[in-house]
């Protein structure tokens, strides 16, 4: 963890996951690993944010709101997908109201594995995302 | 009369980790109407039935929602019994108990301290969520997985708890409900929290019978309707009375919920009390002919599932009417008349889960 110059903050937005991967993002921020002592905080806006964890797959409702989500954002920024389902779809990427993975409409830089994604997982993404945040500062 | 004003809440918010929109109308501080629209979870994984076959469909159903899971699971394997008149060996069915009441328990506490969340609690907030993890162990040490599970199968379940892990999980159970006392003391008696939940969002009775609310939703307003009376897994064979509370306000029904965690407790030290020796699966042949409904009671309310089959492996319709989407019509009802502040409280006080509804 020697790169960790600053304590990102996070926005979490779910795309349409099964909730099994956000009740995991939640409990890495609380007593579990509780990675707020390290500054990390979880934020509800989208401008105040570094890294987006997005979980589940992009449907036709939610395609805007994710793109739209990503926009507002503030460089430098980085995309975490937590899941199978962010990754690719997972189990629903037969759906007819599937149309992929996160990646089918924003850039993602790090992809985490699991369903649902083990917190210690998550926290791994993130900090690897922290180093990719790094570079991109310069 | 002031001026009308849309706010739109949602779908990214942070008071649930889920999205839902809600246009509310406001006449200056006052919600005088919420149309919501929903729709940014939607999957259609009714409609994968025809592409998985029956039995990989499990999977399918537990992921409805990854709260509820190992329920979801149940259910779809008991209607999937019911058509083809699996008989479940009487260990199987208390081992289903027994998660299925773990699960109400880690459901419960979650959305307790997402209230404490949405109030501003947080030290409440963390401190429930630390105890919800003592739950999430026991899942890990029995099942492997801390959120889906995957133990339930059609026929049974896939593992076995020995003796020597459900003595442990009475332990862990009995230290769990002492801390539990002390931190639901804060929830029931603590001036700030009264102040949020006493007299939010009044559900009347009739009201609740009206909009066809279910589960602690509708049992804050005095319903006394719970699927479990009817006795399905192992729940005739164990003591059970459902939870009721008259007052139908925002802090009735964590009353409501906060009695069922210590029920939940009971009914697991009872059930492992009762458990029996034996299989804890059957062997099965052939494909589904035919129909059935189930009703069975998850965390936020009944459930109904309709499974048709056709004698191939794979199913002519699966349906999931969800106990949050029989509770949004209630949501509505309270948030009407309410102060703007007050509804980060009121959406959570159905405990909405998006992705059962919209699946």
């Amino acid at each position: 963890m020697g790169y960790i110059k600053k304590s990102p903050w996070i926005l979490h937005y779910d795309g349409s996951s099964c909730n099994g991967c956000d009740i995991e993002v939640l409990a890495a921020l609380t007593p579990l690993y509780d990675v707020e002592r390290f500054g990390i905080i979880n934020t509800g806006n989208p401008k105040h944010a570094d890294i987006l964890l997005i979980t589940g797959g992009i449907n036709a409702q939610n395609i805007s709101v994710v793109k739209q989500l990503y926009e507002q954002m503030a460089r430098p920024k980085a995309v975490v997908a937590i899941g199978a389902c962010a990754a690719n779809g997972g189990i629903f990427a037969e759906c007819y109201n599937i149309i992929g993975g996160v990646d089918k409409v924003i850039p993602v830089d790090i992809y985490v594995p699991g369903c649902a994604a083990r917190p210690e997982a998550i926290i791994d993404g993130v900090v690897k995302a922290l180093a990719l945040l790094e570079q991109k500062g310069h | 009369m002031g001026k009308r004003t849309i706010i739109p809440f949602g779908p990214q918010h942070p008071v649930l980790p889920e999205p839902i929109h809600l246009d509310l109308v406001l006449e200056d501080e006052t919600v005088v109407g919420a149309i919501p629209r929903i729709g940014y979870i939607h999957r259609g994984l009714e409609k994968l039935v025809e592409k998985k076959d029956f039995q990989q469909y499990t999977y399918v159903a537990e992921r409805i929602c990854g709260i509820c899971s190992f329920m979801h699971g149940m259910g779809y394997c008991m209607t999937i019994e019911k058509i083809m008149q699996i008989e479940v060996p009487a260990r199987a069915e208390f081992l289903r108990t027994i998660w299925a009441e773990l699960s109400r328990m880690h459901s419960h506490l979650l959305w307790l301290g997402l209230t404490a969340d949405a109030f501003g609690f947080e030290s409440l907030f963390m401190h429930t969520w630390r105890l919800r993890e003592k739950v999430l162990d026991i899942f890990e040490e029995t099942t492997g997985g801390r959120v889906i599970f995957s133990v339930c199968d059609i026929g049974g379940v896939k593992k076995d708890i020995d003796d020597n892990m459900l003595a442990k999980i009475v332990t862990v159970l009995t230290e769990l409900e002492q801390e539990l006392k002390t931190l639901t003391d804060v929830f029931l008696h603590d001036s700030s929290v009264k102040h949020r939940t006493c007299g939010v969002g009044v559900l009347s009775k009739q009201a609740a019978v009206a909009l066809g609310a279910v589960g602690p939703t509708a049992r804050g307003s005095g319903v006394a309707k719970d699927m479990r009376t009817y006795g399905y897994a192992a729940y005739s064979k164990l003591d059970f009375t459902p939870i009721i509370e008259q007052q139908g306000d925002a802090y009735a029904r964590m009353k409501v919920r906060i009695g069922e965690v210590f029920q939940a407790a009971r009914l697991i030290k009872a059930a492992i009390n009762l458990i029996p020796e034996g299989p804890i699966n059957v062997r099965y042949k052939g494909n589904p002919t035919g129909e059935a409904f189930l009703r069975i009671e998850q965390p936020r309310g009944t459930v109904l599932y309709y499974v048709k089959g056709n004698g191939t492996k794979f199913l002519t319709r699966f349906r999931a009417r969800t106990p949050t989407f029989a509770n949004v019509p209630a949501l509505l009802e309270t948030l009407k008349g309410s102060s703007l502040a007050d509804v980060p409280v009121l959406v959570l006080t159905i405990d909405p889960c998006i992705s059962c509804t919209e699946r």
